[in-house]
């Protein structure tokens, strides 16, 4: 596979790699993040024509593969729903998981049949003579790819419901996947000792895969619904290192440039997650987090909520000067974001200033409520973060919290013996009066009593999210 | 060789970390699908996989596999980042035709 071209492919290698540096690059800002993207799929569409000049390419079966999952890529990609997209972008993450798992086992298989020899002369120029950090390679992408497989696949089920969100835990799952852990070990030595000889490397390799698998069910089941936001950033890093790792078997530098970056940017992404959860990551992925069995109940607060009627909010947000709208996954499931781009319209035509402002961990994926509100034609100057509205909170007439709990909870301030306590949140108390649309008075996630229910300049406006903001929507539009 | 592709490593995580960690979270989302995408550069290895001819029939079945995971995942991941990125607008830019 050395030939003239190779220099060539080289080349186009650097400048994709180049492409997707200056593509995430212009993805931090909103105003050339669409060309940011672009940008990188051009350095994707040239790494995948540069690889096509490789000596001895033949294109058949390539051809099979490749508009079958482009044909799937184009429809799938046209036909989510906007609410759905924590679940795309759960698979998506998983079959890049599996690509990487199942190139590491072509990879191996290839090695096994034509002995070390002969296929380290199809890795080119400049391989390694020691088959070992290939070895080590082709264990480590097996793993890590079936485990971002298996647990993306899982994340997905969750997210989309078909099994419970809630966390799933049994006794002794930190020992199951220890002794996993340990199996995953045992099987990579094996198999890096003696990685072509005969049938137990085989058996070796097979075991670390299927391994590999559990450990990703095993580590997602414990996670609960609204800590999905980590799992999917953190799980998209997995994919990340995965494919990097499988450019270190095949001696890739694209693969390893790309992936690295890509781990990285999980990598950050969870950890702001954790922070806007004041969590670690340790604690997201172990304590089984609002199963209920941990969460503390926050008893002690009590009192009276005072209800309010939908006229009534009417005549306190037609009086508003300054609005801000608090989303959560309570939007999202009554897909109210086109009603509450309504209502916020008419409160801008009455004269109010109105802002939205989105908690980092708000609904199942980072960034999701943004995604829903832009959808919902939403400009983005309007979408803020919560340290841009705290600090003049006290200035605001009518905060109105939709769909939204724990991210709002005063105990997370006050109350140091709570779960939440020192969770940066939205502070909707200290608005002048604060509107909470809800069903129940019923906890959130964190199965933490909201004290925020129980303020006196709290009103809870009961009902479904999406009917009560039509019903004012009408009443300003009667008017 | 092996040395300069862990530097390359290296110094792609300290980038990307640099990178990253300025993207304002309104842009999680569409971040997160195109890195995702980004992360479909295992379709390379896939390539390799199927179009080099020293493979045998188990490598070409796992090898077409790959192939059509990681195209779904590229394109999908591209398209579906563009799809959220056109949504995102200035105020003056008014509300897209849908």
């Amino acid at each position: 596979m050395i030939d003239a071209l190779q220099p060539l492919i080289n080349y186009i290698y650097i400048v994709a790699s180049v492409l997707f540096i200056v593509g995430l690059k212009m993805l931090s800002r909103a105003s050339t993040a669409r060309r940011g993207n672009m940008v990188s799929g051009v350095g994707m569409l040239l790494a995948i024509l540069a690889t096509c000049l490789l000596k001895g390419m033949s294109f058949a079966w390539i051809l099979v593969g490749a508009i079958a999952g482009t044909t799937i890529g184009v429809v799938a990609s046209s036909m989510v729903k906007m609410t759905a997209m924590p679940e795309m972008v759960g698979i998506l993450n998983g079959l890049g998981g599996l690509a990487s798992l199942l190139v590491a086992w072509a990879e191996f298989h290839k090695w096994h049949a034509m002995q070390w020899a002969s296929y380290h002369q199809t890795l080119g120029a400049g391989a390694p003579n020691s088959p070992l950090v290939t070895a080590v390679a082709m264990a480590f992408t097996a793993v890590v790819g079936a485990m971002t497989f298996s647990g993306s696949m899982l994340a997905f089920l969750k997210l989309s419901e078909r099994i419970t969100g809630k966390p799933i835990q049994f006794r002794g799952q930190q020992f199951v996947n220890g002794l996993v852990i340990l199996l995953i070990l045992a099987a990579a030595v094996v198999f890096c000792q003696n990685p072509a000889g005969g049938t137990t490397p085989y058996l070796a390799f097979g075991l670390l895969m299927l391994a590999g698998l559990v450990l990703g069910i095993t580590s997602v089941m414990p996670i609960g619904g609204a800590d999905m936001p980590v799992v999917i950033s953190l799980l998209n890093s997995y994919s990340g290192i995965a494919a990097a790792a499988a450019g270190f078997i095949i001696l890739n530098n694209v693969l390893i440039v790309a992936g690295a970056l890509v781990g990285a940017s999980g990598i950050i992404l969870t950890k702001i997650m954790c922070k806007a959860m004041n969590r670690s990551l340790g604690n997201v992925l172990f304590s089984g987090f609002g199963s209920g069995s941990s969460a503390g109940d926050g008893a002690g607060v009590t009192g009276e909520a005072n209800p309010i009627s939908a006229d009534d909010a009417y005549y306190v947000l037609e009086a508003a000067r300054s609005v801000v709208f608090v989303p959560g996954y309570g939007m999202a499931v009554a897909q109210a974001q086109h009603v509450v781009r309504e209502l916020g319209q008419a409160l801008e035509a009455n004269g109010a200033d109105v802002q939205y402002c989105i908690h980092p961990v708000a609904g199942r994926m980072p960034g999701h409520m943004n995604v829903l509100l832009a959808e919902a034609n939403v400009p983005y100057e309007q979408l803020v973060e919560p340290g841009d509205v705290n600090p003049v909170m006290a200035a605001v007439d009518v905060a109105i919290v939709i769909g939204a709990n724990d991210v709002v909870n005063p105990a997370a301030k006050e109350d140091a013996k709570s779960p939440l306590y020192g969770m940066p949140i939205i502070e909707v108390d200290q608005a002048r009066t604060c509107i909470v649309l809800k069903r129940s008075l019923k906890p959130g996630f964190a199965g933490v009593e909201n004290a925020l229910f129980f303020k006196s300049n709290t009103r809870m406006l009961f009902g479904d999210a999406k009917a009560t903001v039509l019903q004012l929507v009408a009443a300003f539009k009667d008017r | 060789m092996l040395g300069l592709l862990f530097f390359v490593f290296v110094v792609a995580i300290f980038l990307g970390i640099e990178l990253i960690s300025k993207v304002p979270s309104q842009l999680h989302t569409p971040l997160m699908s195109g890195s995702n995408a980004i992360s479909g550069i295992t379709i390379v290895g896939a390539l390799i996989a199927v179009g080099q001819p020293d493979g045998g029939p188990l490598v070409t079945v796992l090898g077409v596999v790959a192939v059509a995971a990681a195209m779904i995942n590229v394109v999908g991941g591209y398209l579906v980042s563009d799809r959220m990125l056109r949504m995102f607008k200035r105020k003056d830019e008014g509300p897209k035709p849908s």
